[in-house]
This record gives structure tokens, sequence and C-alpha cells, in this order.
């Protein structure tokens, strides 16, 4: 899941400005998951603008915003309420937000910062594991990213800045590669870190990424 | 002879290292470089060393050069890409330097410049493959084509680099160290310089496999300064540990130092029954590593 957090409320003040009529727009997936965007805080935030004297036109939370062909949907349905709105607040991850200024010629405020893909660890408490790099190592590395979990995405071991286990940047942290190290030789798959891995393909992992899978492929 | 010739020939070998400044006055670093002239074999220069922005190791290597010393070439791969890694090396044969020593960096977050972009497009074990193939006389260019270290384009005069690496041989846990130390030999690292080691019965063994991996192995000697020194180490810097004996002898002294001084030359000297030589980092008081090296009678 995508993880986010709510920017502070002065600064999308800021942002929103002079400008008076608000709509607000939440994320039923990951930004509720990570209560930034989710029905809850939508209204938080709709209560906290009336009370900074703005006029909210509307609101809706749509069931994923970064799904284009939906959100326009949604938007058709609330056509009126947008008519009469000079900025929309997007409370959803960056991918969100660009959904929304795509199809509105409206100013679109972002209220998030976009964190990560995160994993749920318990409620409220995610980390990332993956880094959506483009070609993945799991299966050489005992099914641990060395890409994510060493701070410097190191492909060959530990560098030098490991200390009892844990990383230099952060001694709460744990080394990635003493991670894998101990899995594969738990699982008596030594050999695996044997090999050299070569350099990381970074043309993999050019931006804007696309992809288009046929229909067909996706039946099968 | 050489800092390679040396190694090759079996010769005890004494490196030591000294820091660029941040700025432009090199009058210092030149001082404490022309100080070591003569009583040490080569010395290392430190690139952005613990990720603190100085003039450039390239630059400053050069400059050693020129006053008849020979360098080792720090290089990291925290804030080059490979493009810039290899364009640096070539730039270091041109200028006459000829000993590297490969490094992965500290984190740029440890340093002075936190909020900077960590490169690490490649780590260290690719820099000395990248090594390897610029003294082959061909690039990096075609790694993209068919996922491996392929041939690359022929270079317009190829490198003659001697090129070096780092291990600790103190590491906790130590095994994954280990595997990426024989990486590193496999790679085609021709020596290595350690970071500081004071658990003599410790490194005993890991020369052991050093041995067996035929690779000629420097020890890191780290002039200890005080016993707060020594317990700021043992608390911060990972990878080494001061045993609680060289801190008593510290500190039953009048004079710290002179007893650290005493401490690296013994070190010195039990190192020469066990590994190829010994690479001595005296932050800061590079004066000191004269003092060293007559204590210890090299």
């Amino acid at each position: 899941m995508i993880i986010s957090q709510q920017k502070p409320f002065e600064e999308i003040l800021g942002i929103i400005g002079e400008k008076n009529k608000v709509f607000i727009i939440g994320c039923g997936l990951c930004a509720t998951h990570c209560q930034s965007g989710g029905e809850e805080q939508v209204l938080e935030m709709k209560g906290r603008l009336l009370r900074e004297g703005k006029d909210v036109t509307g609101h809706v939370v749509i069931e994923a915003v970064c799904h284009i062909l939906n959100s326009k949907k949604e938007f058709r349905a609330k056509k009126a309420e947008l008519k009469n709105t000079e900025v929309i607040l997007v409370m959803a991850c960056g991918a969100g937000v660009q959904t929304v200024s795509e199809l509105q010629k409206i100013q679109v405020v972002g209220a998030l910062d976009t964190l990560f893909l995160g994993n749920v660890k318990r409620f409220g408490q995610f980390e990332e594991r993956c880094s959506l790099c483009g070609e993945c190592l799991l299966n050489k590395t005992g099914g641990i990213c060395p890409v994510t979990t060493c701070s410097k995405g190191l492909l060959n071991g530990p560098c030098g800045g490991m200390s009892d286990g844990k990383c230099e940047v952060d001694p709460e942290r744990d080394c990635g590669w003493v991670k894998i190290y101990e899995r594969l030789e738990q699982l008596g798959q030594l050999e695996d870190l044997e090999e050299i891995f070569a350099p990381k393909d970074f043309s993999k992992g050019t931006k804007p990424a696309a992809l288009v899978v046929e229909r067909q492929e996706v039946k099968k | 002879m050489s800092f390679q010739q040396r190694l090759e020939k079996k010769e005890f070998t004494i490196t030591a290292e000294i820091g660029p400044p941040k700025g432009t006055d090199v009058s210092e670093m030149l001082k404490n470089a022309q100080r070591l002239k003569g009583r040490v074999h080569a010395v290392n220069v430190t690139d952005n060393q613990s990720a603190v922005m100085r003039l450039s190791s390239l630059a400053s290597c050069h400059m050693l050069v020129e006053m008849g010393i020979e360098p080792i070439f720090q290089i990291t791969c925290r804030d080059r890409n490979r493009l810039a890694l290899q364009s640096d090396l070539l730039s270091a044969h041109a200028l006459g330097i000829r000993n590297v020593l490969t490094l992965t960096g500290d984190h740029t977050q440890v340093g002075d410049h936190p909020q900077a972009k960590p490169v690490f497009d490649v780590d260290s074990t690719h820099l000395l493959q990248i090594i390897q193939k610029l003294n082959e006389g061909r690039d990096l260019s075609t790694q993209f084509m068919n996922k491996k270290l392929s041939d690359g384009t022929v270079l317009k005069g190829k490198t003659q680099l001697f090129p070096g690496a780092v291990v600790c041989p103190e590491a906790n846990p130590l095994k994954p160290q280990l595997l990426r130390f024989s990486k590193k030999v496999t790679a085609g690292a021709k020596f290595f310089q350690t970071q500081a080691v004071y658990d003599y019965e410790k490194f005993k063994e890991f020369m052991k496999k050093a041995r067996e991996l035929n690779t000629k192995v420097l020890a890191g000697i780290l002039l200890l300064r005080s016993p707060g020194m020594a317990k700021y180490l043992n608390k911060n810097v990972p990878g080494i540990t001061v045993p609680d004996v060289l801190i008593k002898e510290m500190e039953s002294s009048s004079q710290p130092l002179k007893a650290g001084v005493k401490i690296a030359a013994r070190q010195i000297k039990q190192m020469q029954e066990i590994c190829d030589g010994v690479h001595i980092m005296a932050i800061g008081l590079e004066d000191k590593v004269l003092d060293i090296l007559d204590e210890a009678g090299m």
C-alpha cells in the first residue's frame, strides 16, 4: 500500500490562500488505511476549513483516486458542486492528486505527502520493504530486498558501517545484509550469495514508467 | 620500489593517510605529506571522509605525485555514478596515480550534507570490477545489453591501476563481512587495508582466511590519543573494539598520547609476523606517525 501522511494544516491553508470555495476529495484505499485521507479525515478537514471561514462546496471519498476512469465517473456525479469550486483539496497520494489535475480545470491542492510503498505491520505502523526498482532480486536474496533494506542499496554484502547487526544510518535499524545472510544460512542456501550480483540496471527504473498489459494476457 | 612491487616482493609495507582540507588552503596537508615522505611507502588520501565535503582526493593525489610521494587514491561510490567513477579513474591514471583504494563510502546522512542524494549506483565490489575492465582497456558501456559485465567499448589508452579494498576484520557478525571480503578478492582486489585492529588473536584468525584467498593485507593501526578516545571508538565506531587492557594501559600512564604511540608501535611489530604491512591512521596527528615508526624501529 502507498503510505502517506497529512501535511501541516497551516501549510495547506497557505496554499489555498485567498480562495474560498473548497471541494475535498478523499481516497477509500491507501489513504484510508493510513488515516491520512479517509472519510474521517475528510470530515475533520472540512470542519477545520469551515472554522477558518472557508466555504466547503462538497466532499467525496473515491474508492481509489488513482483509478482515472472511476474517478471521472465520480466527478460527473459531483458536477454541480465542482462547478461552484475554486480549489480541489485532494487527500490522496501523489498519484491520486494527478488523477484530479488531469480531469479538472480547477486548481488542485495536495493535502498529503506520499512516503513509500509500505507493508502494514500492525494498525498504523508501516514499513518499507519494496522500492519498486523494476528488476526484482528477491529470488536471489532469500526473499529480503537489499535495494530497500540496505540504506545504501548495496548488492554484494554489508558495508563497513554495520555494527552488531545494525545500520550506520540508524542504530535502531537492522542491517539488511545481515538479515539476508542469516536467512540464507538458516535455509542452507548460502551458495546463492557467492555470485557477484552485477550493477543494477537503472534503465529499468526510468521515469515516468508505463506498462500496457494486453487484455488477452489478463484473461489467461 | 613501488607500493605494488613491495607487496609483490613480500616486503613489509607501511602506509599512512592524510585528509584534504575543507577549503583551498592545502599547505597543512602538503606539510603533513612532506613529513611522511621517505618514511612510509605510500600515502592514502581520503575521499570526502565521513561524508564530509572536502577538497578532492584526486587533486590531492596528483599533488603528492608531483612531490615524489606515491599516493593511494581513495574513491567512494557515494558521490559518483558509474560514468563519473570511470572518468575519475581514467583521470587518475593520466595524472600518474596508480594505487586505488575502493570504498563504498559512509552514507550522506552521517556527514555534513545529510540532505544530499546518496549515489551508490554501484558498490565497491563493482568498482573493483570496473578497474579490472579499465586495466584491460575497456569500459563498462555495454553493461546494459546482456546483464553481465560484458566487453564494453575499447579505450584509447588503458589504465594501469593497482586496485585495493577495505575489510573490517573485527566486524560483528563477521561472516557476512567475510563473504564480502572474498567477493572483493574475486572482483580483483590485490591488497586490503583494514579497519583498525586491536584484537590480535581475532586478527590472526582473519589472516588465515586472507591467506586462503591469497591476497595482501595491511593491518589498520589507529593511534589512540587518550583513554577517552578509546572509549569513544568502542561506543561509536562500527567494527572497532579497543580491549580494556589497552584502555587501562593508557589510564595508568601520565602521558596517554605517549602510551598510545607505544601501543601502536608494539602492534606494528606484532603485525610483522602475520600480515603484509600496516596502514597507520593518526587522524589529525600526522606528525605522530613518525614517532610511532621511530618507536617501532622502522
